[in-house]
């Protein structure tokens, strides 16, 4: 029989509609169903400056927004190094700003991913733990740039000073004081919901072994991120494509490997959710590095009066949590980009659902839904 | 037995309103929030202004239902979960009717239940609604078997099916019939854990998985019939954890024998069932889901050679002790016991390492550009 999952669902991450058809309860087809979340962002963004889109990219990936924002400004940035008579250097200041900003986010990310991830499998109570654990977090993204999830923070040439934080102030150092609180009462729990989740043994019945993608499908249906890693593949942009000062810390890039005493294999479901994990523990690592340095004084912003690129195009890609965030920008001189494509990492992993899916039962749609870590906002754009 | 009738169906209803508060305060504290507090002292009126508001609420019947089974499945599931206190004795006096059938007439209106969950289903013109009635025919179906068998194990220690007569024989805690044997400790977390996925909890609610298929086979029902089966739930819940705590627990004897004080009379059944309850709610927050399949598995493959184990292993120990003594009594919990070091010792060891921390990024390198 034909069924019909979602667009409202509880547990479609968005407005996702999966065209099932049924033998029973083998899954002998699903097909996905995007565009409930279109909003047309790249057809605005011809007719809006630069900095005016930013704000549309915090809605695109809305979970994760401050490295939706780092991105676009990276690709924006790089573009104006073209010409030489414009260019500018993002301070350093502004560079720990962010980098410590979006390992945050990418923990807050992960946070969601792992909380909704444990709902879909039937287990309540991660959720509560995580929204409890992510909204820490959001206070302090509100202490820092106003608002909760999305923030328009990341600026071209810097971050904002909507909330000024002087160097050496109070103020900063308070706000660093939260962050090493933070991450001093979450690391430990990183375990505990390890304890409670990822070795609980029905979880690991509903999530490994399933929906194997193995590394030549991850490759050519272009899934990065934790979904990459996932299957076994060695790559995070961060370390191998090096942006920003990411070149400056020391943290490892977590790669799924078989776990026998679970049974998990590498490409399962269980694993690509068990990189988002570990990965959560390395971007502790990474903010501690900060903090252990403390940041530099000087500006947050460079010296822009206009943010005008030079004729050209750009593609430029940037780790995101759940994957590579690319934008791809054709300008011509003016201070509106001809044509601006956002490359969503989350709608390269969707598109491999259709395979991954086939033969499989009901229940393990919705695991494996969780285990890409889709949001809908950034797969319609 | 007239007044114990009245105070039944006074009281009886009442428990499943205060079991749905119970959980939303329960499943809060576990969850790190307080659940509800602004209706009443504590939330305490909360499922009365929950009952208020689905009384209000709009009664849609599906277009293209079938109406008459609409309207009659949660009747059934309704009745049939509260026709089951009629036979479980909660005091030496305090039943509604002393059957000589007493656990066998449970076990046959518990079954009737299916049936108003498949016509549920099936009358809602939803194929979502459908898939989770056939899940949950299949649960309740399947389930059933271990449920029978641990019963059966029961009765043949205690000779009766009188569900009186099974209490009777349970004075003092070294003759409830958990410990009399210890294939009946086996047998009480066999029917404990089958009777979770009798009532259709997590981590057997498959059939009503939220995340899957909204609510399953009450996905079209709204207002008061909603609350039909949200309250034949709970009280299916209470009723099994009752027969549970009668069977396995003593019922209305208490620790010591024939003290009422110590968890005995009235209050110790409902202590007792109580707690049971508690744990179904404590284990419905903690852990995931079953698929579907692993259920069945779990069911077919494990619980029901476990029981029919348990079954033999009984037979064979009333032939060795034809009377129970003081002699059978300690054997027996001693073989508990062991039991009991060699699974979480032996085996819990070699089960917790858990897996090894990945080797780190400097030992693997696969080529990302094939």
């Amino acid at each position: 029989m034909v069924v019909n999952m979602g667009p409202q669902h509880p547990s479609t991450h968005g407005v996702l509609r999966l065209e099932l058809k049924l033998d029973g309860e083998i899954v002998r087809e699903a097909i996905p169903h995007i565009g409930y979340l279109h909003r047309c962002f790249e057809k605005h963004s011809e007719n809006l400056s630069y900095p005016q889109i930013i704000p549309f990219t915090d809605r695109m990936d809305y979970v994760a927004a401050m490295n939706q924002n780092w991105g676009f400004c990276l690709a924006v940035e790089k573009l104006m190094e073209a010409d030489e008579s414009r260019e500018f250097e993002v301070p350093e200041r502004a560079e720990y700003l962010r980098v410590l900003i979006c390992e945050l986010n990418r923990i807050a990310s992960h946070l969601l991913s792992f909380g909704t991830y444990g709902m879909d499998i039937g287990a309540f109570t991660p959720f509560l733990y995580a929204f409890r654990d992510r909204e820490r977090l959001l206070l302090l993204f509100e202490k820092v740039c106003g608002a909760r999830l999305t923030y328009n923070y990341i600026r071209i040439g810097g971050v904002s000073e909507i909330i000024p934080l002087e160097p050496g102030s109070i103020a900063e150092q308070n706000l660093l004081d939260e962050i090493e609180e933070f991450l001093d009462y979450f690391e430990p729990l990183i375990d505990d919901y390890n304890d409670l989740l990822t070795k609980n043994s029905i979880f690991s019945e509903r999530t490994t072994r399933v929906a194997v993608m193995s590394a030549e499908m991850a490759l050519s249906y272009g899934a990065t991120g934790p979904n990459l890693r996932g299957s076994g593949v060695d790559w995070d942009l961060r370390r191998d494509e090096p942006y920003s000062i990411y070149d400056r810390f020391d943290f490892d890039v977590p790669v799924a490997v078989d776990v026998p005493e679970l049974g998990a294999v590498v490409g399962d479901c269980w694993s690509r959710y068990k990189i988002r994990m570990d990965e959560m523990k390395q971007s502790i690592r990474i903010v501690r590095q900060i903090l252990a340095e403390g940041l530099p004084g000087g500006p947050v912003m460079a010296d822009l009066k206009a943010v005008r690129p030079p004729k050209g195009e750009i593609y430029f890609r940037s780790e995101a949590p759940r994957g590579e965030l690319g934008f791809y920008i054709v300008s011509d001189g003016t201070p509106k980009p001809v044509r601006l494509k956002g490359r969503s990492p989350c709608f390269s992993a969707l598109s491999a659902l259709q395979e991954l899916s086939r033969g499989l039962m009901v229940a393990d749609i919705i695991a494996i839904i969780g285990s890409i870590d889709i949001v809908m906002g950034e797969v319609d754009r | 037995m007239l007044a114990c009738c009245v105070i039944f169906v006074a009281v009886v209803p009442l428990l499943p309103l205060g079991l749905v508060l119970a959980e939303r305060k329960v499943s809060a504290h576990i969850q790190d929030r307080v659940g509800p507090m602004r209706v009443g002292p504590h939330g305490i009126l909360q499922t009365l202004a929950d009952g208020v508001k689905l009384i209000f609420k709009e009664d849609h019947i599906p277009r293209e239902g079938d109406k008459f089974l609409f309207v009659v499945s949660p009747y059934i599931i309704f009745a049939c979960s509260f026709a089951v206190f009629a036979a479980i004795p909660f005091g030496r006096s305090i039943l509604v009717s002393e059957l000589n059938i007493g656990i066998f007439y449970i076990m046959a209106i518990s079954s009737v239940i299916v049936m108003g969950v498949i016509m549920a289903g099936w009358a809602s013109n939803s194929k979502w609604s459908l898939l989770g009635a056939m899940r949950s025919a299949a649960q309740i179906v399947s389930y059933e078997i271990p449920i029978g068998l641990g019963i059966l194990s029961v009765v043949m220690l205690a000779q009766t099916l009188n569900m009186q007569e099974i209490v009777k024989g349970q004075d003092g805690i070294a003759n409830w019939l958990i410990f009399r044997t210890p294939f009946t400790f086996i047998a009480f977390f066999v029917f404990f854990i089958s009777s979770i996925a009798e009532v259709n909890r997590t981590p057997f609610d498959l059939p009503e998985a939220e995340s899957e298929l909204v609510a399953g086979f009450h996905t079209e029902y709204s207002g008061m019939r909603f609350a039909l089966f949200f309250i034949a739930e709970y009280a299916n819940m209470f009723a099994v954890s009752a027969i549970a705590s009668t069977l396995f627990l003593g019922g209305w004897h208490g620790i010591v024998t024939r003290r009422a004080i110590t968890l005995g009379g009235l209050l110790g059944v409902v202590i007792k069932t109580l707690f049971l309850v508690f744990v179904m709610m404590w284990i419905r927050w903690t852990l995931p889901r079953l698929r579907v399949d692993q259920l069945m598995n779990l069911c077919w493959k494990y619980f029901i050679p476990i029981s029919f184990f348990n079954i033999l292993g009984v037979g064979i120990w009333g032939l060795i002790f034809p009377k129970d003594s003081r002699l059978s009594i300690i054997i027996s919990i001693a073989a508990i016991i062991l039991g009991l070091i060699f699974t979480f010792g032996v085996l819990g060891k070699s089960l917790s390492k858990g897996p090894k921390p990945p080797p780190s990024s400097a030992e693997r390198r696969v080529s990302a550009t094939t």
